[in-house]
């Protein structure tokens, strides 16, 4: 069995003592979880190690840490995966609390001020449209569809960890809050979505404070690309709602659309004005004048030339145009979103996909039959048969699937699972299909 | 080797100094860079997060652009380029349906994307992946040898990692570190290497903007490095045109050069500094220039600038 070094942080705000590095060795099989590992020294070395933990199946949220400097739950952690991060030798692992939030002690953090506030601010709850329906509300099935990828959040705190506007501005509302209030402002049944986005809107560290660094896309341990969400609620507020932030970031995108729609390439003299409202808006003056040291020094070094600031030679040329006017026209906004759609080709190499024609293949009639056989010493067997009449369209096939469970009388089980197919007719049409003559089909 | 050549937009506005030391430097390289002209701005994610499929589409002309040169190797010399042509590319790859959708716009100019016709390369990846370390050793007249280099990837370039195909075989987020090594350098370990510049929400909150670069710029100095060096020109525009204001605002007095990846390829092929553009730098490289005439035993330092 493979040993591994545990390297914890161990730190204790009362003790008045300096965090500091504690080496642990563990053996353990290199799948097992480096929440195992850290419960098994705490259990056997040294019990005065401090960690949050619950369910142990990446369910609940509670384990987050950073094992060899990447964000995660401990318990969903592979020993071998965080160990091939490893930057201090072979089999070290370094495990350390989450980042951006106090520690309370060892792996321990506080998640409130970052995360429990934040969340609280974004009203995680549904606002009910009025009248209230007298049963369920009725929605497109595609609208719910499109905020389950934010309902998977555990939050485990894992991308507020690494989020880096955050570690800059404690403000930010954050990845996992802002993936929150997608949850809602996605959902067709909530009154409040202007609301709400105006509300992110007018927030100094709102939705336009997101710098784009993907950390919390990597960081997340559920594939809520908290990220993605943020883009969505930026297009809500703008595109759907027209929203104008008050840090000018949807000026931003909109001078930068406009820049690329007329130049084609960016023009970085003009975007800066535009994203303020233009050279003559009262938001404009005081920020250029702050920035024209840039642009000076981008003069003085003789990057620029000043008929370069000032007149951009290269115009969008036809082909980019009809893009823009071609896109614009469109009343919806197209988005293929992975998370929901995949990739076809890993959608086609599973086998279950490819094995059979799943989609025309209609199950008829299925028979269920049960048998339980009890010796009287505890020991048994149950046993369950299925059979399952499909009509193709190459026949008609019968599938018996037997499953046997036999349970000892020291209370041990062995399940067996025997699939036969009992009948298969194949259809005319189809033998003829398969010698390739195109008029099987009259016969 | 011949590749479509995508300069991008920033490497022809704000820091022409990195589309001229890399014109420098293919010839070196024995790389023909076929430019792709008509071509639109990736997007930097902006216009992705404006209209998904207005930013795929640009997109993916961009890449049957790329594809009418005859090559099927496309290079960047943009870490934004790559990420936000990676995600539309990733988008367009997924799914016929979605592709058909996109290719009828580009149909009346007689245009199409095809999957899995051009692959595009940051020129970081085509130096370790397609002209190799090894081969770049051999042409290396001015090994880097003492010189401390901090490498600054740009977020785009290295998340997520799955998208932007990094895995054990091909360990992208170590090839600057891998290349700082083949030219003879020392390779400076800091706090920032991974982390974001701060220049896409100058704009919106410019203080936490200024605050990571200069960040950055202090923690490398902390670690004793000369320079800096990104495949990126955004976060050059941050970490050196925004150098005085973003040490400012964490109260350092650091200064940092910072190098376009082209210019420290071309300063061990042996290209004078000056041809590299480095004159053009806001903050001047002079602990650059001063190891280069060092070696060179020529001109005395920061001579003539």
């Amino acid at each position: 069995m493979p040993e591994y070094t545990l390297r914890l942080r161990r730190y204790d705000p009362e003790s008045g003592e300096a965090p500091r590095f504690e080496d642990y060795q563990v053996e353990m099989e290199s799948h097992r979880s480096v929440l195992e590992a850290i419960l098994q020294v705490r259990g056997e070395q040294d019990g005065s190690i401090g960690v949050r933990c619950s369910c142990r199946a990446a369910i609940c949220g509670s384990c987050g840490v950073r094992s060899n400097g990447k964000p995660g739950l401990a318990c969903h952690t592979h020993l071998s995966e965080a160990a091939g991060r490893s930057k201090d030798g072979d089999n070290v692992i370094v495990v350390e609390p989450m980042g951006n939030m106090p520690v309370i002690k060892d792996l321990i953090v506080d998640m409130e001020e970052v995360h429990w506030k934040k969340i609280r601010r974004v009203t995680p709850w549904l606002v009910g449209k009025e009248p209230v329906p007298e049963r369920e509300y009725i929605v497109p099935h595609e609208a719910m569809v499109d905020v389950t990828q934010t309902m998977a959040c555990i939050q485990c705190g894992a991308c507020v960890s690494d989020c880096l506007t955050m570690e800059m501005d404690p403000e930010f509302i954050g990845p996992a809050a802002l993936a929150k209030a997608y949850r809602f402002v996605g959902d067709p049944r909530d009154a409040e979505q202007e609301q709400r986005l105006l509300d992110l809107s007018e927030d100094p560290h709102g939705i336009y404070d997101c710098t784009h660094c993907f950390q919390c896309i990597e960081a997340c341990p559920k594939g809520v690309a908290p990220m993605s969400q943020i883009m969505r609620l930026r297009r809500r507020a703008g595109s759907d709602f027209g929203i104008d932030d008050r840090n000018n970031g949807h000026r931003h995108e909109m001078a930068f659309v406009k820049n690329i729609r007329k130049n084609g390439i960016l023009h970085e003299a003009d975007l800066l004005p535009d994203s303020y409202g233009g050279k003559f808006h009262p938001r404009a003056v005081p920020e250029l004048i702050s920035s024209l040291p840039v642009v000076l020094r981008a003069l003085k070094t003789g990057k620029v030339t000043p008929t370069k600031a000032l007149l951009h030679q290269h115009k969008a040329d036809e082909g980019t145009k009809r893009i823009f006017e071609t896109i614009e026209a469109k009343e919806q906004r197209l988005e293929y979103n992975l998370y929901i759609s995949g990739n076809e080709d890993d959608l086609a190499d599973d086998p279950a996909d490819t094995a059979a024609p799943a989609a025309t293949a209609t199950v008829v009639a299925v028979e269920e039959t049960m048998t339980v056989e009890e010796n009287g010493d505890g020991s048994g067997t149950v046993t369950v048969t299925e059979t399952v009449v499909e009509e193709t369209p190459e026949g008609t096939v019968v599938v018996e699937e037997k499953v046997t469970d036999e349970i000892s009388a020291d209370g041990e089980e062995t399940l067996t699972v025997e699939e036969t197919v009992v009948e298969e007719t194949v259809a005319e049409a189809t033998e003829t299909d398969a010698t390739g003559d195109q008029g099987g089909e009259q016969k | 080797m011949k590749v479509a050549y995508w300069p991008g937009c920033v490497s022809r506005g704000f820091t022409p100094e990195l589309h001229g030391s890399m014109q420098a430097v293919a010839p070196l390289l024995d790389l023909e860079l076929v430019e792709i002209d008509r071509a639109s701005c990736c997007g930097a994610g902006v216009i992705a997060e404006h209209n998904q499929e207005l930013a795929d589409t640009l997109n993916a002309r961009t890449f049957a652009l790329a594809a009418e040169t005859g090559e099927r190797l496309m290079m960047n010399i943009c870490s934004t380029c790559q990420g936000a042509q990676s995600e539309c590319q990733e988008r367009l790859d997924a799914s016929a349906e979605y592709r058909d959708e996109v290719n009828s716009t580009l149909e009346a100019e007689g245009l199409a994307y095809e999957k899995g016709l051009v692959t595009n390369k940051n020129f970081l990846w085509l130096l370790v992946e397609e002209i190799g370390l090894e081969n770049l050793k051999k042409k290396v007249k001015r090994p880097l040898t003492g010189l401390k280099v901090g490498p600054f990837y740009g977020c785009y370039i290295v998340r997520p990692t799955d998208r932007l195909g990094i895995d054990e075989e091909h360990p992208r987020d170590q090839y600057m570190q891998d290349l700082i090594e083949a030219l003879g350098g020392t390779v400076i370990d800091y706090a920032g290497i991974y982390k974001c510049c701060g220049f896409p929400i100058i704009t919106m909150n410019k203080k936490a903007s200024l605050k990571m670069a200069g960040t950055h710029l202090a923690d490398a100095a902390d670690a004793d490095a000369d320079c800096l060096v990104v495949p990126c020109p955004l976060c050059h525009l941050n970490l050196d045109l925004q150098q005085p204001l973003a040490t400012a605002e964490i109260g350092r007095d650091v200064s940092m050069p910072v190098l376009h990846l082209p210019q420290l390829v071309g300063l061990a092929l042996g290209l004078d500094p000056k041809a590299l553009g480095m004159n053009k730098h806001v903050v001047k490289p002079t602990s650059v220039i001063d190891w280069s005439t060092a070696v060179v035993g020529s001109a005395p330092a920061g001579g003539g600038w």
